[in-house]
């Protein structure tokens, strides 16, 4: 188990986003979270990587151990912990800087300076994510001229350069059509080999065919937790089975 | 029928504003630029201001101005920056729905009031710690630094603000500190509007007149160090239009038309730099 929640709750101010969460996510897998909108499947990742610190009046109770540390105590390292789990947003994020820049950004706030390894690491972050081919000779330009498939890639390939463990995602391909989803996804069942990959997606469909378990949420609890095979074919709740049969969401 | 009269007269007063300004620079130039042609580029760009002997070089005020204008930004550009960074990145709402508008109000405060203080208070305190008249380039650098903060600050910090949340999640996702994100991230995505700033607070001290009469000395010369007196370009147009006659005052217009190229030049530069954002 590389991700352990148990009795997670998460509170913003008096409304409570997340109730009770108890989930194990196994290492190189693909675990999918799918449910209606508002259910706080974004809320549930951003906790694996504490970026609900950034937002105000967030208050957490129970337990989430990463890698079996848990993230929550004082004696974790809040940057080390972000760079263990990355993030891949909604939007693709690229930043206004070069190509080059984008990917280098991570390791260069890890004191990497010298221009070779950097180099090597544009190299192999951008290679990981097919992109290196097509966009060698283009180092210097702004990754903002790139199209918003080869975006998001790049903050794929952005993450890949600080060395992560986990890589979280959410909704990835919501800004994309459906054939640089496809390319996406590609990619994706490419990472998992080296990292684990937890993904937040509306697209059931989507979650069949790439996630090898996935979790389906509803107002803030997890209400089922299954590989992807049972959660689809034979769901043992009969919420999970009402939303993945379109009663709802 | 009263929009179409309403929207005439709008156009009437319009219309009115630019040409009037079209006839200010029409007039600067048609008094200054014939007396550049009578004594030659050369001479007016020389080291001589004598206008009882008939010699009009403006090098040294240049210089005067230029050195008023980089020590102005030299101290206006870290602390302008420093605020804009602090309000727009590390302060809470609280500080800055207080202290942005209490920076802007520095604006408009008027120039002769700034002249005023740097008088009573830095002078003196230049003459006594560091020597010489007091009157000097540091006052005026200083008086001016503290001119243009608003300038700075307020576009600095409205061009900080305007960088998108998405990217700060980025970086705070890689591991980034704060302080990283706003030196790798922030300040180059904010950079159009930074440099926008620094030409604009230039254009500023560069334009400033009564604060700099009041603090600079103003004797003609090229000064040797920050504590010398110095002379500006606006300087010599309001201390000496209210006598000068023929020549002279032809002398005057041409500095007038050689300050409004330079302002123009930096406002031109200022809208390229912003325009090119997106
Ligand atoms: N910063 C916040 N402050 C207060 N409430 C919030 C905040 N962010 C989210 N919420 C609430 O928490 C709940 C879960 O939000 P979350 O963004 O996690 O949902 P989601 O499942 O990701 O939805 P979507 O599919 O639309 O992205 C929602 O009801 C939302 O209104
Ligand atoms: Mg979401």
């Amino acid at each position: 188990m590389i991700v352990e929640a148990s009795n997670l709750n998460l509170y913003y101010g008096s409304f409570q986003g997340l109730k009770n969460i108890n989930l194990s996510i196994k290492e190189n897998l693909i675990t999918g979270i799918i449910g209606p909108s508002g259910c706080g499947k974004s809320t549930l990742l951003r906790v694996f990587n504490r970026m609900n610190d950034l937002i105000r009046g967030v208050k957490i109770t129970g337990g989430v151990l990463i890698d079996g540390e848990d993230i929550h105590s004082p004696m974790c390292d809040l940057i080390l912990l972000r760079k263990k789990v990355g993030m891949v947003f909604q939007r693709p994020n690229a930043f206004p800087l070069s190509i080059f820049d984008n990917i280098a950004y991570g390791p260069r706030i890890w004191s990497i300076t010298d221009k070779k390894t950097l180099r090597d690491i544009v190299e192999r972050s951008l290679t990981a994510v097919d992109l290196f081919d097509v966009l060698k000779n283009r180092l210097k330009e702004s990754a903002l001229s790139l199209s918003a498939e080869k975006q998001q890639r790049l903050c794929i390939a952005r993450l890949l350069a600080v060395e992560p463990e986990i890589l979280l995602m959410d909704e990835p391909c919501s800004s994309l059509d459906p054939i640089a989803t496809g390319k996406i996804e590609e990619l994706m069942l490419e990472l998992k080999r080296k990292y684990t990959i937890i993904i937040v997606t509306h697209n059931m469909q989507q979650a069949a065919r790439i996630a090898d378990e996935v979790g389906f949420m509803l107002l803030g609890e997890l209400i089922e937790f299954n590989s992807t095979k049972k959660i689809f074919t034979n769901p043992s709740d009969k919420r999970t089975f009402d939303y993945i049969s379109g009663r709802f969401g | 029928m009263k929009d179409k009269i309403a929207e005439k007269l709008l156009l009437v007063i319009a219309f009115s504003a630019i040409g009037s300004l079209l006839l200010i620079t029409f007039f600067i130039f048609q008094q200054g630029i014939p007396l550049i042609f009578k004594i030659g580029l050369g001479n007016f760009f020389s080291m001589h201001w004598s206008p009882t002997r008939g010699q009009f070089g403006i090098l040294s005020m240049i210089i005067g101005s230029l050195m008023v204008t980089v020590g102005a930004l030299v101290v206006g550009i870290p602390f302008g920056l420093a605020c804009a960074i602090y309000l727009a990145e590390f302060s809470s709402k609280m500080v800055q729905k207080t202290l942005k508008p209490i920076i802007e109000l520095l604006a408009g405060i008027p120039s002769v009031v700034y002249g005023f203080i740097g008088i009573v208070i830095l002078v003196p305190f230049i003459r006594t710690h560091f020597g010489g008249p007091g009157f000097s380039v540091l006052a005026s650098s200083i008086i001016l630094g503290i001119m243009i903060l608003p300038t700075i600050v307020s576009i600095s910090y409205d061009s900080l603000i305007a960088v998108p949340n998405t990217y700060r999640e980025g970086s705070y996702a890689l591991g980034a500190t704060k302080w990283q994100t706003v030196v790798k991230l922030l300040i180059p995505a904010a950079r159009s509007g930074i440099v926008a700033s620094i030409i604009l607070g230039m254009g500023r001290a560069i334009g400033e007149t009564m604060a700099v009469i009041m603090v600079a000395g103003n004797a003609l010369k090229i000064p040797h160090s920050i504590l010398d007196s110095v002379r500006t370009l606006t300087s010599t147009i309001a201390l000496e239009l209210g006598y000068a006659t023929g020549d002279h005052r032809a002398a005057l217009f041409a500095c007038g038309a050689f300050l409004f190229i330079i302002i123009t030049i930096l406002n031109i530069i200022a809208i390229r730099v912003t325009g090119r954002r997106e």
